[in-house]
């Protein structure tokens, strides 16, 4: 317990720093919020003052920095320059696309990680570990945006096994392999070297001295404590996760906060920027914070340090 | 150099690596057409013996325009490499060796940077910055700051502990001598590990930028730029986004593959073992 009120004493400092790099950002960007808003529409002064009295852009600062914190709790972000629409609805709106993108990829990312970094440490050095490794080397090198349009074009276009376009199920399958991959090379490489080390430990070699055989010693001994180490650095790969999910959209024209994130950059629609950036740091942090806890609950040597 | 090319992987690499930095040195005399002409042959034209790569919406040669998208992707590598390196590596040397507060301060400082993923920071610079190659690749620079700073302030606590900087402190040895002449060079190698395999990444991370459109702009030759343009016809024209693409494929796996061998040869720990 004590433990998991200093992780979240840590952890929540941090958040607010973030926000404030993300509001000092924004203010750093050189035009008038309002102009941007009307879109080189002409207006007299009167609208222009009452808009930016609305906006709260008449205040120091100071006041507009309490102001956004404040709002940032409530994850209230305004509304956005080009659709007038508030931008927490469309976050909500977007927020199931991605989800379910971002769960899809980890799907195939972790099984097919784990399973290959557990074949390839089982038996360091072999010809199976050499062609995994070069594998999960050429999934860390392969451009995601590419292996997506390879995807579509083999088994949408060409073999019409999967629709091209659309947000089914069905329509999840291959944009949940091309976000999978991204993980999978550096899980593959980070479950190898923790199956190494684990394999190496003296409760492996009495297993086998008990006379157990290769596949339970394989599954019970190694793999779950293999797997332990990998999974703290399941943070880093949340970011991969995101970023992988951010071209993905794009990349099958499919709905998301990242496709939304992208177009609001291009469209400089600030408050869309800012409520994004809020709500994924945010995200970000509270998944680091869960594999913080979930480490301690596993290993209670952490919990008690 | 012998022991950097002891393995096929290591060697295909350098091969490979070898081949796009004469493409990117030599585009201008290798190019058999200007990487911007239009009407060089006819619209979406496959590929064939006069235009090996086929060719784009414009009628551009698309051979020609990979020849040159080495140029960029080579270039802007190495300068997003730099920007992290040199701002995350003098950061983490100077907390680590300052102690005390500054290094709890610092050590606070990278956490808050690393609140954000990479991708998330990069696209709030682009915002900030505008749209195009450069700030895009700053933009890269800038978001990998964080994970150097931090891997390099712990390599400089371990070695700031150590006795012979403890023993160039005690003959009175100015700190910027210390930090120049005992904690570099022994942080060398770290450095450029750490370089190294973060050069593929680096290039990959700006193309994808290009391709989200927030990077290189057209008609600029930028794989990345060249692929956004190509997926709309990959139906029909699908050589617009294979010959781009596997460029940058082959361009990031080679200098991983590189990078991979240089980390193994460089790894103090591995070096001392044979």
């Amino acid at each position: 317990m004590r433990y998991l009120l200093g992780r979240l004493a840590a952890a929540i400092p941090i958040l607010l720093l973030t926000w404030s790099l993300v509001f000092v950002a924004l203010q750093a960007i050189p035009g008038d919020p309002v102009a941007l808003m009307l879109g080189g529409t002409p207006a007299s002064q009167e609208v222009i003052d009452a808009e930016r009295a609305r906006l709260g852009l008449d205040q120091p600062p100071l006041v507009q920095y309490v102001h956004f914190l404040a709002r940032a709790a409530r994850a209230d972000f305004g509304d956005s320059f080009r659709t007038r629409q508030p931008v927490t609805t469309m976050i909500l709106e977007q927020a199931p696309y991605t989800l379910s993108l971002a769960f899809g990829g980890l799907l195939v990312g972790g099984l097919l990680g784990s399973t290959l970094g557990l074949l390839a440490g089982l038996r360091p050095n072999g010809w199976l570990d050499a062609a995994i490794m070069t594998a999960a080397l050429a999934g860390l090198s392969l451009p995601g945006f590419w292996l997506g349009m390879l995807l579509i074009q083999v088994f949408a276009t060409g073999l019409g096994w999967v629709p091209v376009l659309g947000t089914g199920p069905v329509a999840l399958i291959l944009p949940s392999i091309t976000v999978g991959l991204y993980l999978a090379g550096s899980l593959a490489r980070l479950v190898r070297a923790s199956v190494i080390e684990a394999a190496s430990q003296d409760y492996v070699r009495t297993a086998r001295a008990k006379g157990l055989g290769p596949v339970r010693v394989a599954l019970r001994h190694v793999g779950r404590n293999a797997l332990i180490p990998p999974l703290t650095l399941l943070g880093t790969q949340f970011a991969l996760l995101i970023g992988g999910a951010v071209v993905t959209e794009r990349v099958f024209a499919r709905p998301g906060l990242g496709a939304l994130l992208v177009e609001a950059v291009l469209t400089k629609d600030y408050p869309v920027v800012q409520g994004i950036v809020v709500v994924i740091t945010a995200a970000y942090l509270a998944v680091n914070l869960l594999i913080d806890l979930l480490y301690g609950a596993i290993d209670p040597r952490i919990a008690r340090a | 150099m012998r022991r950097l090319l002891a393995t096929p992987g290591a060697r295909i690499g350098a091969a490979l690596l070898l081949v796009f930095v004469l493409a990117a040195i030599l585009s201008p005399w290798l190019a058999p057409y200007d990487w911007n002409e239009t009407r060089v042959c006819r619209r979406l034209e496959p590929p064939g013996a006069a235009h090996w790569f086929g060719c784009d919406l414009y009628g551009r040669d698309l051979f020609s325009r990979v020849l040159y998208g080495a140029r960029f992707s080579l270039a802007v590598g190495l300068g997003t490499v730099a920007v992290s390196l040199v701002f995350g590596a003098s950061f983490g040397v100077f907390v680590a060796y300052a102690g005390g507060r500054i290094d709890a301060w610092g050590a606070r400082a990278i956490d808050v940077m690393l609140g954000f993923p990479p991708i998330v920071l990069a696209i709030l610079v682009v915002a900030v910055l505008g749209v195009g190659l450069e700030n895009a690749a700053l933009a890269v620079g800038i978001a990998g700051i964080p994970r150097f700073a931090r891997i390099v302030r712990g390599a400089a606590l371990s070695l700031v502990q150590r006795e012979f900087i403890e023993g160039a402190r005690a003959t009175g040895a100015r700190p910027a001598r210390i930090l120049w002449r005992h904690l570099l060079p022994n942080l060398a190698p770290t450095i450029i590990v750490l370089g190294s395999l973060d050069l593929g990444n680096a290039v990959l991370f700006t193309a994808t930028l290009s391709f989200l459109g927030l990077g290189a702009q057209p008609p600029t030759p930028e794989w990345g730029a060249m692929l956004n343009a190509g997926r709309e016809f990959i139906r029909y024209a699908p050589w617009t986004m294979l010959f781009p693409g596997a460029a940058l494929f082959l361009a990031v796996m080679a200098v991983n593959l590189v990078g991979d061998r240089l980390s193994q040869v460089l790894d103090p720990r591995q070096r001392s073992q044979t």
